[in-house]
């Protein structure tokens, strides 16, 4: 292990602890539970840009997608949590080791350009969400409002009987359905591609 | 409370009385002077899974030994025989031998992820399990979104199968991985579109309000009787659902004739036996939830008859309010639990009858016949058994 490896985890973790404790001694069990979610998704996400081989970036993603999932499931989106495990870490992760398998190992020095645009981003994301939130969270009203209800229990099948969804679920169906069939068009090895090739090998 | 009650209600122990958790109020009740409710809150989420983990063995230790005996009289000799009556104790002292094996790890391999995946496969499927109900009163987690979060949780376990593929860092492995991730990625779709039917005509994801809709016709109301395009949804859900557990004949990321042993090649002791506990695991909920949408769930005449004689509410409200536990009911949730267990066994037979009736299929015969032949089914199921059920709502009112 090198030592900026070294010095890369073993940031990780005594910022992941810290901020672990601070939200317990502020939260109580609630703050815990949000805490080790955030460090999830937080930590998925850095590992993921940190880590060399393709494939290990990959797996760091679990971490994000759970610790979203996590997070949905404490504001009380029961359903939208489990949406985020079964189409995220089920299906796109699967996807995407699938694809990443199929590419050659990347084990290419860890170049200091690379290291610097990757910090640019990291801070850049940062500031950005931080800038949003305090420019949009209104402090004071929130430490008013009541605990999110299970509002999200029965949207499971009954999402198309509000009305006001039902349009934007059939437009959302279409797209999805031209742009699967436009990729198995433009993928699709056409009969003349293959004799081609038969005629070559 | 602090938003935590709802992550406990995601985890819960043994649940017991329908809508609340009983159990977590008990203790709460008895020990909330002595502890902390977060300590409560741990010990009763550690409970629940020290609970669930010892049903997955149990339930794999059984179906080992089932499996070998179902192989053995299909293929005209015994199985084991010397391990106690007919060899039933075989896959206890199978399981102390994997214990005392030597835990291997190539050199080549990528130690962390190595050892991560049996642990994320059986994580994973620990917390599917959780959705499943005991009896009618009785159950680990009573989930609204109860077949989604199953499904959910056990499309996980392909991360890990996919993670153990390319840990090994070997060839063999990570052509299981691969096959695993593309029949997972082609399955997936008619397994949760036929479970719509059911879905569909229930009006609910929760497995035991699922159940108790099928209570009618002398408890022979099952989904199965109630819509014409219920049987194909059957028949296509079982199939897909044969693939999703890595089940013959689509049991590819395996294959043991060309791949040695697929994904688990380089795994030994241990961590090879959470593999195994995964797949018997992930064969008794599928089985379970076919059992549950289809073929009735807890409801049989014997169940019905039971519950007409002994009473149906395990819960009654005592003399101050508080609920009290009606000791009369208790038979009918073990007839009924049973019922369910019996139900799920039959699957988890007719899955290892066709393992050793049927051959292999080819790959890309999987993958015709999930993306060509099951997905287009599928959904012409769902919108028949949807047209039917408006019509019958257009007609009847």
């Amino acid at each position: 292990m090198e030592l900026s490896d070294k010095l890369f985890y073993g940031l990780l973790a005594a910022g992941s602890l810290g901020a672990l404790a601070l939200c317990t001694l502020m939260g109580g069990a609630g703050g815990a539970a949000f805490a080790l979610f955030a460090i999830l998704v937080l930590a998925g996400s850095l590992l993921c840009i940190w880590e060399r081989s393709v494939v290990r970036s990959a797996f760091c993603l679990i971490g994000t997608f759970g610790g979203t999932a996590g997070l949905f499931l404490l504001l009380g989106s029961d359903f939208l949590a489990m949406s985020q495990i079964l189409i995220y870490v089920g299906g796109i992760l699967a996807l995407i080791l699938f694809g990443v398998m199929l590419s050659p190992p990347d084990l290419t020095e860890r170049k200091l350009p690379r290291v610097l645009s990757g910090l640019v981003a990291v801070g850049a994301g940062v500031a950005f969400v931080a800038a949003k939130v305090a420019s949009t969270v209104n402090w004071v009203q929130a430490a008013e409002l009541a605990e999110p209800e299970h509002a999200t229990e029965r949207i499971g099948v009954g999402f198309l009987a509000y009305d006001q969804y039902a349009i934007a679920f059939e437009l959302a169906a279409i797209v999805l359905t031209v742009a699967l069939v436009a990729a198995v068009y433009v993928a699709r090895r056409r009969k003349i591609d293959l004799q081609d090739e038969g005629a070559q090998g | 409370m602090t938003p935590a009650h709802m992550l406990v209600q995601e985890a819960a122990p043994v649940t017991v009385g329908s809508g609340s958790n009983a159990f977590l109020e008990g203790l709460v009740a008895t020990l909330g002077e002595y502890l902390p409710q977060w300590a409560l809150w741990l010990g009763a989420a550690v409970t629940g899974v020290a609970i669930v983990m010892g049903l997955i063995s149990l339930i794999a230790m059984f179906s080992v030994w089932l499996e070998r005996k179902v192989a053995g009289h299909i293929q005209c000799r015994y199985g084991p025989m010397y391990v106690g009556w007919h060899g039933w104790l075989q896959s206890i002292a199978d399981g102390v031998k994997l214990l005392l094996k030597e835990d291997m790890i190539p050199r080549d391999a990528d130690r962390l992820l190595f050892m991560i995946a049996p642990a994320l496969v059986l994580a994973a499927i620990v917390a599917a399990m959780a959705a499943y109900p005991l009896a009618p009163g009785v159950f680990f987690a009573d989930l609204d979104l109860g077949v989604f979060f199953v499904i959910a949780m056990s499309s996980m376990t392909t991360i890990g199968v996919v993670m153990a593929g390319w840990a090994s860092n070997s060839k063999w492995t990570v052509f299981g991985a691969m096959r695993e991730a593309a029949q997972v990625v082609a399955y997936e779709i008619p397994l949760g579109v036929a479970l719509l039917v059911p879905v569909m005509v229930a009006g609910t994801l929760n497995l035991r309000e699922a159940s108790e809709l099928q209570s009618d016709w002398y408890g022979m109301g099952w989904f199965m009787f109630k819509n014409p395009f219920m049987l194909p949804a059957f028949v296509l859900y079982f199939i897909a659902a044969l693939a999703e557990t890595k089940r013959a004949p689509f049991d590819l990321p395996e294959a043991e004739s060309e791949l040695v042993a697929g994904f688990m090649t380089e795994y030994s002791g241990i961590r090879w036996s959470f593999f195994f506990m995964e797949e018997y695991a992930a064969m008794f909920l599928m089985s379970a939830l076919a059992a549950v949408f289809f073929l009735g769930g807890f409801e049989s005449p014997l169940t019905w008859a039971a519950g007409e004689f002994f009473g149906r509410e395990l819960f009654v409200a005592g003399a101050n309010g508080a609920k009290e536990l009606n000791l009369q009911a208790i038979p009918y949730h073990a007839v009924a639990g049973l019922t369910l267990l019996i139900k799920t066994f039959a699957g988890i037979f007719l899955m290892m009858w066709l393992r050793w009736t049927l051959p292999r299929v080819r790959v890309d015969q999987v993958m015709t016949m999930g993306y060509k032949y099951l997905t287009p089914l599928a959904l012409a199921c769902a919108l028949g058994a949807a047209l039917w059920e408006a019509g019958k709502q257009a007609l009847l009112g």
